[in-house]
């Protein structure tokens, strides 16, 4: 073997890889500014500083959650060249089951669940959100991998079946169910302490309090970034995405591994289903329209790429929250619904352009 | 040009390089990937500007701001990937972007004139104005390119590697116009791996090397070995070193393999240790017989044997868990993940071994990739850079330590040194025979016949989805090797007498 040249080659001249928590700097910093730039705004509009008090902060934490699921499960299919338009459905869909669970095994004409009930059908509920999710969800990536369609079309065909079955579900009205546990769980009701503070344009007074999904959410992110990063599976979500044609010259099993991604995608918005159902405290078919564009907006914020082979789990949860954060400003600001739609989209192309600016400065 | 510097971030990819073109000559540019070839062009077409330098076009100073002004002054790029629109005609094509026109409106008949006399000048009458570009052969596409530049009534044309897609005929087509030009007084600077085209058409040469100019003269008073000197900056003798290895028993089989519409009833017998080459022309199957081999093309008949346990429905995991890889002809959308690691794309075929408790281990990951990069002297800042960021000949080896990665036994490359530089190509060669000599089978598919001939224990040639027996490759003469690809008979080889083609390489006539 020929000796390699021992100067130093001009090509490998180039700086460092960064680190990888440099990744989600972008939109950590989006976020910040947001926040900054928030509460000087309403400050100047309405003379008052609430946006920034820590009782709305921990409740937009307690808002962004079903966001935030459905962007755990949507990193997943972005980073693996994929798609999901289905999320907003399927997140109607799987609220419509749980409720369809609870109501129906529930003892009839009770209006609150007691006794052993009480602690089962939740459950029960639970588990039939997220099935009728994973189900969807594997239904497709069979479709997309036996088909070999493009997962646009596909899950464009189950956006708009599954809103169609939720609906006969929910017989054209929407789902009562008696309270239960799920609505506790979902609401902001982990009071962390109590503040009350009223000193000129600040007037923060109640508890500051989180939703116990809040936590759920961030213990799956982080197994879902354990799996992406750390595992054999998520390597070959990379790669699928990254090339197919060469995962599957390495032996991936491209068609599984696919299927299984758009499957825990399903079980993700089903999830984001119950937490949908715990906050309304009703199954309604009617909920979540378009939402799955939140959630693709947050992936791609938080450095997801539509050509697949690079996404952020952390990133996504950052751009979830930036979304939730600009519709909260927006009502503290007093913005009708209208502007809020014209400044989240507009965020969105901000945000991309500014990533794709600092990807390329990059090489 | 001289003095000419040009960097990207902290990449230098160009330094002091001085170049001068006289008129009416053929000046060869060559050099290794990565030396800095297209680079150094772009800056001389006006697609980049120099940091520092500056140059000279027929004694005047030549400032370029855009490709548009460099056409406008008289140079012309042809570029390695045609710039064509296939979907549009020769004439509108040859005047792309610099249409005659009238409020706007095209003169058409202007446009004919000018696109006709360019065609003229090109001596070619198989080329219609009317006819769309894509349904034209590669060989007159990349004359229509050339037509491009004269009717921009260039002085200069450039032209990046214009026969890496182009049968042996169309390359003497091409040398004939090229003569043309030089004779009519433009200069033509020719970007080129393939030395003995350089000795063909050229006057003089310029070697670059790691962004400088190392060296120029005329192509007649130096030897080849020196031009390699200059390119690699160090001695690179016997290209084709043979290392001794021992033949053993047979560890891949094909019996009448038969794919849906190639290969077309394939046997053959690999024996561990072997070098087995496969030559053919382009289109011939060859690719076709090792992705049905490797099981990524379905398989209509025939039996695929490995170390003597017949396949039955085989792909890639199967494959690859019975010790055979694959190595693809097309590294960039098949071969290598482009963003993602040198350690991810070393590793992806075998993750086993760093799994623990259902996780991976990056820094195991990481330190079997640095291994790899030392054995085979690949140049790389790491195992984190993402492998688009490595120059081909660097790429190419990620890809073969995949396969060694892999453990494969069996190894099935497709063109595994193309596109690639002299120093690299060399470097592969050595690793072969190293690999030979442990015992592993090498199945190697090339067009280029010297590389099949120096390297290989034993040939086969493949000629429309059919292969010819294997014969050792003492038996087989390049002629022998043409006819057969070519669709003649076999003949038994009685002649020894190697009189070389001066290119080298097996062309297509059809």
């Amino acid at each position: 073997m020929s000796q390699t040249d021992t100067e130093a080659p001009l090509l490998s001249d180039q700086p460092p890889a960064q680190p990888r928590i440099m990744n989600i700097l972008g939109p950590m910093l989006g976020l910040i500014l947001v926040i900054f730039a928030g509460g000087i705004a309403e400050y100047f509009k309405e003379g008052t500083l609430n946006y920034w008090s820590p009782q709305n902060q921990c409740l937009i934490l307690t808002q962004t959650v079903t966001v935030a699921l459905g962007a755990i499960g949507m990193t997943m299919v972005i980073i693996s060249a994929g798609i999901d338009l289905s999320a907003g459905s399927l997140i109607a869909l799987s609220a419509c089951a749980a409720a369809y669970v609870i109501r129906g095994l529930a003892t009839p004409g009770v209006s609150t669940l007691a006794g052993s009930e009480a602690v089962w059908l939740p459950l029960l509920g639970v588990a039939g959100g997220v099935v009728v999710g994973w189900m969807a969800g594997a239904t497709n990536g069979l479709l997309i991998t036996r088909l070999k369609l493009a997962p646009f079309i596909i899950t464009l065909g189950m956006m708009t079946f599954a809103r169609g079955l939720a609906k006969g579900v929910a017989n054209m009205q929407r789902i009562d169910a008696p309270m239960n546990w799920i609505s506790q769980f979902t609401n902001a009701n982990l009071s962390l302490f109590r503040l009350d503070v009223t000193w000129g344009p600040i007037s923060w007074y109640g508890p500051v309090a989180i939703s116990a999904a809040v936590l759920v959410t961030i213990v799956l992110a982080v197994v879902a970034w354990l799996v992406l990063s750390r595992t054999r599976f998520g390597r070959h979500v990379f790669a699928i995405g990254s090339n197919e044609d060469c995962a599957r010259l390495c032996g991936v099993r491209v068609e599984y591994v696919k299927w299984g991604v758009y499957a825990i995608a399903g079980a993700l918005f089903g999830l984001a289903g119950v937490v949908d159902f715990g906050r309304l405290s009703v199954g309604d078919p009617t909920t979540a329209i378009g939402k799955e564009l939140d959630i693709i907006a947050a992936v791609i914020i938080g450095g997801g790429s539509f050509n697949g082979g690079v996404g952020n789990v952390f990133g996504s949860l950052i751009g979830a929250l930036l979304m939730a954060h600009l519709r909260n400003l927006c009502v503290h600001l007093g913005l009708p619904n209208y502007v809020q739609e014209m400044v989240v989209g507009a965020v969105i192309i901000v945000a991309v352009t500014v990533d794709k600016v600092r990807q390329g400065k990059q090489e | 040009m001289a003095d000419i510097a040009k960097s990207f971030g902290s990449t230098r990819a160009l330094v002091g390089v001085n170049l001068e073109v006289r008129r009416g000559e053929v000046h060869a540019l060559v050099g290794e990937n990565g030396a800095g070839k297209s680079t150094l062009m772009k800056v001389l077409s006006g697609a980049l500007e120099p940091d520092a330098g500056h140059m000279v076009l027929e004694g005047k100073p030549y400032t370029p701001r855009g490709p548009l002004e460099a056409r406008a002054c008289g140079v012309a790029m042809i570029y390695q990937e045609l710039s064509l629109a296939p979907e549009m005609s020769v004439e509108e094509n040859v005047l792309l972007g610099v249409e005659p026109t009238q409020w706007g409106f095209v003169r058409r008949a202007e446009m004919r004139r000018l696109v006709e006399d360019a065609l003229d000048r090109l001596q070619h009458p198989d080329i219609h104005p009317a006819a769309r570009v894509g349904d034209l052969s590669i060989g007159n596409q990349q004359l229509v390119e050339v037509a491009r530049a004269l009717a921009a009534d260039a002085r200069v044309v450039v032209m990046d590697e214009p026969t890496s897609s182009l049968t042996q005929a169309d390359t003497e087509v091409l040398f004939k116009v090229i003569r043309q030009l030089r004779d009519a007084g433009v200069s033509v600077i020719y970007i080129s791996h393939f030395l003995e085209e350089v000795r063909a058409i050229a006057d003089r040469f310029t070697v670059l090397r790691d962004g400088q100019a190392v060296g120029s003269g005329g192509v007649a008073d130096t030897p080849t070995s020196e031009i390699i000197h200059l390119m690699v900056g160090r001695e690179l003798e016997d290209m084709y070193h043979r290392t001794r290895h021992e033949v053993g028993e047979p560890v891949l089989s094909l019996e009448a393999l038969t794919g849906e519409d190639m290969p077309l009833e394939a046997d053959l017998e690999l024996r561990r240790g072997e070098i087995l080459g496969i030559a053919g022309l382009i289109g011939s199957g060859r690719t076709e017989l090792v992705r049905a081999v490797f099981g990524l093309d379905p398989v209509v008949r025939g039996e695929v044997r490995v170390l003597g346990v017949t396949c039955t429905g085989w792909g890639p995991p199967r494959m690859i868990a019975r010790g055979v890889g694959y190595l693809s002809e097309d590294r960039k959308t098949e071969g290598l993940a482009g963003n993602l690691t040198v350690a991810d794309n070393l590793t992806l075929s075998r993750l086993g071994p760093y799994v623990s408790a259902g996780l991976l281990s990056r820094n195991r990951m990481r330190d079997a990739a640095w291994q790899w990069i030392e054995r085979l002297g690949i140049r790389t800042q790491g195992p984190d850079q993402p492998v688009d960021g490595l120059s081909g000949g660097n790429q190419q080896k990620v890809a073969l330590a995949r396969l060694l990665h892999q453990e494969a036994d069996v190894l099935l490359l497709d063109e595994p040194t193309r596109g690639i530089d002299v120093g690299s190509k060399a470097d592969i060669y050595a690793l072969i025979g190293e690999l030979a000599a442990q015992g592993k089978a090498i199945l190697w598919i090339s067009s280029y016949l010297p590389e099949l001939l120096g390297v290989c224990d034993s040939l086969a040639v493949m000629h429309r989805g059919v292969l010819s027996e294997k014969r050792a490759v003492a038996d087989w003469s390049p002629e022998a090797i043409m006819e057969v690809a070519t669709g003649g008979e076999v003949a038994p080889e009685t002649v020894t007498a190697e009189s070389e083609d001066p290119l080298g390489r097996t062309g297509a006539t059809t």
